[in-house]
């Protein structure tokens, strides 16, 4: 269970690492070699994941990532280099290698780094939210409540086949710079979920329904019912399932939406998250994860949705997967404003890219996603906000719709590489009719433009309908790094989206 | 994983971890070790400017444990990067997976572990490696093609893994496997014209910058003139960069055992549709080991068990699998014990893919023959919508071009989100052109060793524009 003090909280096992003098080695080295600013991780992320197939085990896999890298900058050209080794030798003989990098790419850097200033932290230590560690739960208990929760749906009528798994990481980090910040920090992420089938082999067709929960940054605790009702939702699961084989296929069209937060979190994520990153939209992307149509000549003016649209990015909020105290360039986290009353007011940004919107400091966002890595501007928690006047419930969001979908829990995406285009399914659409719901339909995907589809934003819900979504593999960069983040949303209502029959599209 | 350098600890040669992993082991029921070694450089460039460039060696130990328990035989997978200096470490390793297969209880793919067929000369050979300086003769080419006047933005990318996989049937086996890239992306100074060009190489001695940045040069000037076109049905020529990316996701989506249980678009009323007539084209999509120029692993290394796929199998020997054989279904991958439960052959999965059976055409023929069409560079962002016919969505990417009376005329203004079944190219296509290395654009980071021709698919189903360029 908890203990008070956060660096009681920390793994031993890091905590028993020779980090200061890691530090101190690679730090002085790189001062003597002539670096203006060196900073040095060391992290060890452990992860486990387990999967059931029809309530057998067919994996149970444990990894365990350590290292240190040293990023320097010297005459203002970035050096970085990493190494398995945690000892203060080869510490030291990393920071001369980083040194190296440096001066070997001056000639060809034509930007010099300029940096945002930043207060010193020293000796900071940071411990995500959550009571207890998943890595101290034996594994034959996962294993055993993955089994039951198989089994429990297994016995249903119409479930053919379960998959279940889980999947729980903690990642240590320790960072120290020359300025004197040093800060020690731990955070603990888990993944359950679950997919039940039904075939139909007569018809040669079969559906799936998988579990709408998130990825929390939470502990074992979670699995067994704080935060989600597991029970709740094991039970209805196959009821829902033959339901939807037997829906009918949607009839293509526009139509009003209320969206669930377990299927917006995504829309978010992908509409708005990585649009409003900082380096997509100056073009450091540009030939792999793409740019975005949010130009930074149009902050402050683009009308990115209706005024029902506040989106904030935080690194803050409890339980968050980007959730951490300090980021990867030493910066003491925070949250702000994306986007206000429909309004592009903001990006996610590092000490580099500060500047350039001429900012002070930093908002934050700088993470890599192994020692071996470069930090790199990645995604903070980027969440819808609800209606601050009034606690608008998702049933009178749907009673507001006389013609309609509500969209529940995420499925297939897809958007284009400047962000504008996009096309999602989901895990379960109940027609709209007269206000009320009307069972399921079949086949639908909603597809639409970005800024059509946030200016057709006409109400959000309140604060009880708002929940923490997210996503523990969001890729970016080459070579890639891939970074867990949360969205948190209310229910939605669109007015007017267009609705695709994906059977009719496959014809 | 890296050399041992004076003044740290020593690091354990792999083949020492190897050995002493399975000494540790000998009162398991069986056990695999496997250890990766991944030298890899880069170079990434954007706004015509280097951006990040490095090289790295990174290294991994998989210790898969074999554990007799009440019932059968259990297996646990334990993994770690850590640099192994001491024996101890290895020891930990096995009793963390020892106990992982404890807690996991007996595999449903447990299956007789394979012995040795003969001696792998390589085995005490140390990790092949590469460095920056296999860009040499690329990079000052390279430098000349970012001096010039459109904005250039890629990445090159040279990796050599070497793995040894060690198991207590007295399995010793040693791979070299070189995986190399280039994506070049050029695009006009007012950023409102893309091209993309990429190549994979084994050795970036195949590589010819100079000639793909004049492919991407010669595709910006054909937006010298820019139209917009509704969405709808259109003659498409899919480029071979375009048709690897669609026929990547369809052979990950040949798993036997989903097929054999009715939860796949392979699945029939009768069982799986292997044999079933897609095209009278003579077309042929297959993985081959040893396909001169897109080899790879000889036998599997296999660090966690899933859908045709099994700890068990380390070991086993790779061969030529045909996904598709003339035109029918050919076969679906099944692990040993899959392969055993449903009364089929071992298929492993491959890890090239090569479609064959067009004509000698280049695209540039096809265009010729084209009365009025769509030719498209690659594809992007391509997800599953329907399983059951395995619908996929995404979209065109840095450059749409129309075709008109034979020949290229404009620079389509804008990209379209497509809806389509790789099944339905191969059912739809009437013309393919010769069979040709390629990078897939969307899957590279997983899969580049494909060869493919250009494929004609009348109506290909633009289902909406992207304003995204």
């Amino acid at each position: 269970m908890r203990a008070d003090r956060p660096a009681d909280r920390l793994d031993p096992e890091f905590r028993a690492l020779p980090l200061a003098a890691l530090a101190d080695a690679a730090l002085s080295r790189a001062v003597a070699l002539g670096a203006q600013h060196a900073d040095l991780r060391v992290e060890r992320v452990v992860s486990q994941s387990i999967d059931l197939r029809d309530g057998t085990v067919t994996g149970v896999s444990d990894t365990t990532t350590v290292g240190l890298a040293v990023r320097v900058i010297v005459d203002g050209v970035w050096g970085f280099a990493s190494h398995v080794e945690l000892t203060p030798e080869r510490a030291a003989a990393t920071a001369e290698r980083a040194v190296a990098v440096a001066r070997t790419l001056a000639p060809v850097a034509i930007e010099r780094v300029e940096r945002a200033s930043e207060p010193v932290y020293a000796d900071a230590v940071w411990v995500s939210a959550y009571d207890i560690d998943p890595f101290t739960v034996p594994t034959r208990e996962k294993v055993e409540l993955l089994g039951e929760w198989s089994q429990r749906l297994l016995a249903a009528d119409g479930v053919d086949h379960v998959r279940a798994g889980l999947a729980e990481v903690r990642e240590n980090k320790f960072y120290a710079d020359t300025s004197g910040t040093s800060t020690t920090q731990q955070r603990v992420r888990i993944e359950p979920g679950f997919t039940a089938t039904t075939v139909d082999r007569a018809a040669g067709a079969f559906e799936t329904m998988s579990s709408l929960a998130p990825p929390a940054g939470r502990g074992w605790e979670y699995v067994t019912g704080t935060g989600w009702d597991w029970d709740g939702e094991l039970a209805q699961l196959p009821e829902l399932l033959a339901e939807k084989a037997k829906a009918p296929s949607v009839e293509s069209g526009a139509y009003d939406l209320v969206i669930d937060p377990t299927n917006l979190w995504l829309t978010i994520h992908e509409s708005v998250g990585h649009a409003t990153e900082y380096d997509r939209a100056i073009g450091y992307e540009a030939a792999y994860a793409g740019t975005s149509f949010a130009t930074p000549d149009l902050l402050g003016t683009l009308r990115y949705g209706s005024e029902h649209m506040h989106v904030t990015g935080d690194r803050t909020v409890p339980h968050g997967l980007s959730t951490i105290g300090y980021d990867d360039d030493g910066v003491a986290t925070t949250e702000w404003d994306l986007v206000r009353d429909g309004v592009l007011v903001g990006y996610q940004l590092d000490r580099t890219f500060a500047p350039r919107l001429g900012l002070v400091r930093s908002n934050g966002c700088a993470f890599a996603d192994s020692p071996h890595h470069v930090p790199i501007q990645r995604m903070a928690n980027v969440s819808l906000q609800p209606d601050p006047v009034r606690d608008t419930t998702t049933e009178e969001l749907i009673a507001g719709i006389d013609r309609g979908i509500y969209v529940v829990g995420d499925k297939s995406w897809s958007i284009d590489m400047q962000r504008y285009n996009f096309q999602f399914t989901g895990q379960r659409f109940f027609r709209i009719e007269g206000g009320r719901l009307a069972g399921q339909l079949r086949d639908v995907a909603y597809q639409a433009t970005t800024t059509d589809f946030w200016g057709a934003l006409d109400a959000v819900g309140g604060p009880s309908t708002w929940l923490l979504h997210g996503a523990m593999n969001c890729g970016k960069a080459q070579p890639g790094q891939v970074a867990a983040v949360s969205h948190g949303s209310p229910s939605a209502r669109f007015r007017g989206i267009n609705v695709l029959n994906t059977q009719e599209e496959g014809l | 994983m890296n050399a041992p350098v004076g003044g740290s600890l020593a690091v354990l040669r792999p083949q020492d971890v190897v050995e002493r992993t399975l000494a540790a082991a000998t009162h398991l029921h069986g056990c695999a070790v496997i250890v990766r070694e991944t030298s890899e450089a880069v170079l990434r460039w954007a706004n015509s400017t280097m951006t990040t460039n490095g090289h790295t060696t990174s290294g991994q130990v998989t210790v898969v444990a074999f554990v007799a328990v009440e019932g059968g035989i259990a297996a646990g997978v334990v993994s770690s990067s850590v640099a192994v200096t001491a024996a101890a470490q290895l020891e930990d390793l096995v009793r963390a997976a020892e106990s992982a297969a404890r807690d996991a209880g007996p595999a449903r793919d447990a299956t007789p572990l394979l012995h040795p067929t003969g001696d792998d000369p390589s085995w005490s050979e140390p990790a092949a490696e590469t460095s920056i300086r296999v860009f040499g003769r690329f990079a000052g080419d390279l430098a000349e093609v970012l001096a010039g006047p459109n904005r250039h933005y890629g990445f090159a990318s040279h990796e050599v893994t070497t793995v040894w996989l060690g198991t207590s049937t007295g399995i010793r086996r040693r791979w070299v496997q070189p995986t190399g890239s280039v994506e070049l992306n050029a695009k006009t100074p007012d950023l409102q014209g893309s091209a993309w060009t990429g190549a994979s190489t084994a050795d970036f001695s195949d590589v010819d910058v100079m000639a793909l940045a004049s492919e991407a040069g010669r595709r910006l000037e054909w937006g010298g003139r820019r139209v917009s076109l509704d969405p709808g049905r259109y003659d498409t020529l899919l480029s071979p960069s375009s048709v690897s990316d669609l026929l990547i996701y369809l052979i990950w989506s040949m798993d036997g055992r989903p097929a054999q249980e009715g939860r796949s678009a392979f699945s029939g009323p009768n069982g799986p549709r292997v044999g079933e007539r897609l095209t009278d084209l003579p077309l042929t999509l297959a993985s081959d080991p040893g396909a001169p120029g897109l080899g790879y692993e000889t036998f599997l290394t296999v660090t966690g068990s899933g859908e045709g796929i099994s700890v068990f199998d380390n070991g086993a020997p790779t061969r030529r699998v045909e996904r598709v054989s003339s035109g029918t279904i050919g076969e679906l991958t099944y692990s040993r014990a899959e392969a055993a439960e449903f009364g089929t052959r071992f298929t492993p999965p491959g890890d090239n893919l090569i479609l064959t059976g067009g004509s000698g055409e280049s695209i540039e023929d096809m265009v010729a023959r084209t009365e009025r069409g769509l030719l498209l560079t690659c594809l992007w962002y391509i997800r599953e919508v329907d399983p059951v016919t395995l619908l996929l969505t995404g979209l065109t990417r840095d450059g749409v071009y129309l075709v008109d009376g034979g020949e290229v005329v404009a620079e389509i203004d804008h990209n379209f989100r497509f809806n389509y079944s790789p099944l339905d190219v191969l059912r739809r296509t009437t013309e393919v052109g010769a069979t040709e290395r390629t990078l897939p654009r969307e899957w590279k980071d997983w899969f580049t060793r494909t060869a493919m021709p250009p494929v004609r698919v009348p109506e290909f189903n633009m289902s909406s524009v992207s304003l995204g360029r």
